[in-house]
């Protein structure tokens, strides 16, 4: 009994089942603070680019991604993005679905899906960066 | 019954037979108001722009694939569907951008004031819709 209020604020049921703070949650709400701050102007200097570079024919656009730079802030990008995205849709899954199986189904499922297309951009990326 | 969370959504009607408490807030009995909507909003452009996530990791992955498997990509965007998705696309980016530095400032404590937030929300409104229309005239222009 080290700590008394954490014995008396919650319940003893709760606290068999595991129920109340993981004591993580601060971390992701950090996180999301901190990625939607970097995607602040990452976001406007791809969407610039993008415009910059429309209509061009592959090896032109494939020129500009394989630039040191380019291939620099293309994976912050991509790092930002995605666990932006990460955190965001498992607020999402945690707010609406609440039998456990399917929760934790949907939050691997999602997880998985999202892994797997973040190292496929990453890949596309470095493949462009040492194309050249 | 699971446990005691449990035990307190269970309830009795009048006539005595047992029924589960509703959950509140009862959305339905609130009128739609410019915070709440935005809030909706922010959480389904989110949702979105995750599909959006899908197809710019797509359009990498032509680009690192050579000329060919580019232009089916490019031939996709340039399409009637391709074209709304993106429409759709950047208006939910421009939004989100909006209100999620309208978020950043009250996570810093600022414009927490009811005459504050209802004019930073019509703001990101009118921001969101210009900086989208100013973005597809110009994609538009550059084919």
């Amino acid at each position: 009994m080290a700590n008394m209020s954490t014995v008396m604020m919650r319940s003893t049921l709760g606290r068999v089942r595991g129920l109340g703070a993981a004591r993580s949650g601060l971390f992701e709400w950090w996180v999301q603070r901190v990625t939607a701050a970097a995607l602040v102007p990452l976001s406007v200097w791809f969407v610039v680019s993008l415009l910059v570079h429309l209509g061009e024919k592959a090896s032109s656009v494939a020129l500009w991604a394989g630039k040191p730079w380019n291939g620099v802030l293309l994976l912050a990008l991509l790092i930002a993005l995605f666990r932006h995205l990460g955190l965001g849709l498992k607020v999402v899954i945690e707010d609406y679905i609440h039998a456990e199986a399917a929760k934790f189904a949907t939050l691997m499922l999602m997880k998985a899906v999202l892994t797997l297309f973040w190292i496929a951009a990453t890949v596309a990326v470095l493949k462009l960066a040492f194309a050249g | 019954m699971r446990d005691a969370r449990e035990a307190l959504m269970s309830g009795l009607t009048t006539e005595g037979k047992p029924v589960g408490r509703p959950l509140s807030p009862h959305l339905q009995v609130y009128r739609p108001q410019i915070t709440s909507v935005l809030s909706i909003m922010h959480r389904f452009s989110g949702i979105w722009l995750g599909v959006g996530v899908l197809l710019l990791t797509w359009w990498l992955v032509a680009l690192a694939n050579g000329a060919g498997p580019f232009a089916v990509a490019q031939a996709f965007f340039a399409s009637i569907i391709g074209k709304v998705i993106l429409f759709l696309w950047t208006a939910a980016l421009m939004f989100h951008f909006c209100n999620g530095i309208r978020h950043l400032a009250w996570d810093s404590g600022l414009g927490f004031e009811k005459s504050t937030y209802h004019a930073s929300g019509w703001t990101v409104l009118a921001a969101a819709a210009f900086l989208t229309i100013l973005v597809f005239v110009i994609g538009l222009a550059a084919g």
